[in-house]
């Protein structure tokens, strides 16, 4: 199972650490059996791009298109991810977090505010008493290119900061490189770090390139703790899709089946019309139900989309669209 | 950590049950009542006889339409005859092309048209019709128009020559895209044809009929007739025919070899069908499980090449049945004109029969029933989607053709046993395979005795590929080069 030309003393330390990730596990999950990663369901990538397509074909109108775009908003995690964020940009997007759009009566507020671990203090005393979470980028954002001591710093002090919610990226070069213990143990770890905020943990799935992997990817971040899977840092294109998604989702589904425990789904980046994120809607209806139909088990990480929806939601209330000028850019 | 302590998260519903999103019927303009077309003329039945065709899904009636007796069919094949002697059998094939070219084009233009008859005469979704049906039905056209003047590379050495009238007999499960099938290619092979469409859908033919007389085909080489069971032993016993094609049961497959015994007319047959769709442990399961869907309830089971008979590797037949039933869960039933519609109306009160009859012999024989929770409409010829488990090999419904959206699934444990049960049937259309081995959709293939083998797909079709049958399930081949050879002589 492992390199026989790694030292002894290595293995067993090893050993010993996978020994007691695997201890944590079953004091968090009650004896979930850990399967053998190489073996993940494969994935025929045109059956799930046909299938996906199906989505798009089904016809949103009245009463479920108006439920479907007020649950949009109040999925969205509303992101700003630059390295020129202030204090400033914070406090405004914080503030449209609460007020989407305040001549419509009666909206949701969006689901979190997802930023740099720098600026959780400032959205976390912005947004108050809300209800809006905040959702920290941790474990050296984008790249994961950072040893797991640091990762693990990034993600106690992001939480010490207030953070509701953990982005976390997984090492997409050790997933390749086929160390799938590794990528287990740096989930398993980064989860403990996280104390009681709810762990997302993002594949990057345009590095991963194809179905298979992002499969096995899913398997991996769900058996070792993730309480979300996320596609992408919304650095890399392509970023979310929708044969992707489906394919988490349907990961989701058999880890669901298996161990009668829900995990959540946020697809990230490049949704940003209202017509899409219904699409995405059906998909998650019609893959996982019900009880997945609702901020807890759903998100949208995305930066533009908010103010489509609006624009949609106005043009249902009012029979005109509205120009772009009438919705604040944040 | 900090607690947020209000939530904010809402709940809204958004499930299945989506609203309404007809497809508007304003584009679709049907007569009170419809003639035969012969001559490139519609013209009344001698019979003075006519008959209602309805909507499967309201039961209301849509039109009527003439019921040809056999004098009727004998102006058509004397039509038919004169256009091959004196204008068709003549024309250059480049020039038979353009018309054939022009067919397509204005099936095109007019597909919207199509589709919603489509689904109001037969009961298929509009979904299907306007994404399947109709795209196909114009790429049969385009595909053969460009064989026309090509014949002599199609079969290179040989000295070929059309038949010459060809009578064709169509069935109900894909009224426009069977007409399709048989027509475009005796045309392109310089054939003249007389066409029967089912007594149950005859609009959409009727409607082809319509654009080929504005296509200023020349008169007699399409001539569109309709009637009934009487109506097509007229075609198939008129002795000026000389080819007779036929796509349906297996009983009128067998009563039509027996009438054109001993007469020198050619025949191609396609007839039933009880496909084996085999799940193996190793292939993408969801995909397997959306294959399953799509080859048992695309067009409410009415399709001979359905994949009727699951079979499914013992290690995950329970993870398989799982999904099954939840994905049963999210298909839509009902109005077949609206956009979401995944299931529509059984073609007829008939057919509707037929299939409680077997839903009755499943439950008489012991095998566990499930059906899927959604509502059906109260007006019109609806069935639920149906599994059956528990099911033998000796069952009769894992033998006979059902025709509707029923599946029976059996277990199987190696790849020779389930090679061995799906050949053990009668019929032999259609089989499907998933895996994620090449090599074992190899072996599968060469040893299943049937025409046409899905591997990790179901239900494709394309003009460029030939389909049809072994055994019981018929003869002869339509589509692709294997198309034009059954409409030749060579």
């Amino acid at each position: 199972m492992y390199p026989n030309y790694l030292p002894q003393k290595i293995v067993a330390t090893f050993l010993l650490l996978l020994k007691i990730t695997l201890k944590n596990m079953v004091a968090t999950n009650t004896s979930i059996a850990i399967p053998d990663f190489s073996i993940s369901p494969r994935i025929d990538q045109v059956g799930v791009e046909e299938r996906a397509s199906r989505f798009t074909k089904r016809s949103i109108k009245a009463e479920t298109k108006l439920n479907g775009l007020l649950l949009t908003l109040n999925m969205i995690d509303l992101t700003t991810l630059e390295g020129k964020d202030t204090k400033g940009k914070v406090q405004q997007l914080c503030y449209k977090a609460q007020h989407l759009h305040d001549s419509y009566p009666g909206l949701p507020t969006v689901a979190a505010i997802c930023v740099y671990p720098s600026m959780v203090k400032i959205a976390k005393q912005a947004l108050g008493n809300s209800g809006v979470k905040v959702a920290a980028v941790a474990t050296a954002f984008p790249s994961g290119q950072a040893p797991l001591d640091v990762k693990i710093r990034d993600t106690k002090f992001a939480v010490a900061e207030g953070a509701d919610e953990i982005d976390m990226v997984i090492s997409r070069g050790k997933f390749l490189e086929g160390e799938y213990n590794f990528v287990f143990d740096e989930i398993a770890a980064i989860k403990e770090a996280c104390g009681t905020a709810r762990l997302k943990v993002i594949l990057e799935t345009g590095e991963l390139v194809t179905l298979d992997k992002v499969r096995r990817a899913s398997d991996i971040a769900m058996y070792a703790g993730g309480d979300f899977i996320k596609t992408s840092t919304g650095k890399i294109s392509p970023a979310a899709t929708m044969p992707v998604t489906l394919v988490m989702l349907e990961a989701i589904r058999d880890f669901y089946y298996k161990t009668g425990k829900m995990i959540a789904m946020k697809p990230a980046g490049g949704i940003s019309k209202s017509k899409l994120a219904l699409h995405y809607l059906v998909m998650l209806q019609e893959t996982l139900g019900t009880a997945w139909m609702n901020n807890e088990w759903f998100r949208f990480g995305a930066s533009s989309l908010a103010n489509d929806v609006l624009m949609q939601l106005e043009k249902e209330r009012t029979g005109v669209y509205q120009s772009a000028n009438y919705f604040s850019i944040d | 950590m900090a607690k947020t302590t209000k939530n904010n998260t809402i709940k809204l519903n958004f499930d299945t049950k989506y609203a309404p999103a007809p497809e508007s019927k304003a584009s679709a303009k049907i007569d009170a009542k419809y003639d035969l077309f012969i001559n490139g003329k519609f013209e009344k039945p001698s019979s003075k006889k006519y008959f209602d065709t309805i909507n499967p899904a309201t039961e209301e009636k849509l039109s009527e339409v003439a019921d040809a007796n056999a004098a009727d069919v004998d102006k058509a094949v004397k039509a038919a005859r004169t256009a091959y002697d004196k204008t068709w059998g003549k024309m250059p094939a480049k020039e038979r092309a353009k018309y054939i070219y022009r067919i397509a084009r204005m099936i095109q233009e007019r597909a919207r048209e199509f589709s919603v008859i489509e689904t109001l005469d037969g009961g298929k979704p509009i979904r299907e019709s306007r994404d399947v049906d109709v795209p196909l039905v114009a790429n049969h056209f385009f595909y053969y128009a460009g064989w026309a003047d090509k014949l002599e590379y199609a079969f290179p050495n040989k000295k070929i020559a059309p038949l010459g009238v060809a009578g064709q007999i169509i069935p109900w499960n894909f009224p426009l895209l069977m007409a399709a099938w048989k027509i475009a290619p005796a045309l392109a092979t310089g054939n003249t044809v007389v066409l029967k469409p089912a007594e149950t859908t005859p609009l959409t033919a009727l409607k082809l009929a319509e654009i080929i007389q504005e296509s200023d085909l020349p008169p007699g080489v399409v001539n569109i007739i309709t009637g009934a069971g009487a109506t097509g032993a007229a075609i198939v016993n008129h002795p000026d025919i000389n080819k007779i094609a036929f796509t349906g049961s297996t009983n009128v497959g067998k009563i039509i070899q027996k009438a054109v015994a001993g007469t020198d007319k050619k025949v191609t047959l396609e007839l039933g069908g009880k496909a084996a769709n085999i799940i193996f442990d190793d292939a993408p399961l969801d995909q397997a499980v959306e294959g399953i869907i799509n080859g048992i309830f695309f067009n409410q089971g009415h399709v001979c090449c359905a994949g009727s008979r699951l079979f499914v590797q013992e290690s995950v037949y329970d993870t398989v049945l799982r999904k099954l039933k939840d994905r049963l869960e999210s298909l839509i039933v009902g109005d077949p004109l609206d956009k979401n519609t995944d299931i529509g109306a059984i073609n007829s009160k008939e057919q509707m029969d037929n299939i409680v009859k077997y839903l009755k012999i499943g439950e008489k024989e012991g095998l566990d029933m499930y059906q899927s929770s959604c509502p059906i409409p109260k007006k019109g010829f609806f069935i639920r989607p149906t599994l059956f488990t528990n099911v033998a090999q000796s069952s009769r419904l894992a033998q006979e053709e059902i025709f509707g959206p029923v599946l029976t699934i059996q277990t199987f444990r190696t790849d020779d046993e389930v090679i061995e049960k799906a050949n053990n049937t009668p019929f032999g259309l259609s089989a499907g395979v998933w895996t994620d081995k090449g090599s074992k959709i190899f072996n599968l293939t060469t040893k299943l005795r049937a025409g046409v083998i899905w591997a990790n797909t179901y239900n494709k079709f394309d003009p460029t590929s030939p389909f049809g049958g072994y055994k019981e399930s018929g003869y002869g081949r339509e589509g692709g080069l294997h198309g034009l050879g059954a409409y030749l002589n060579l």
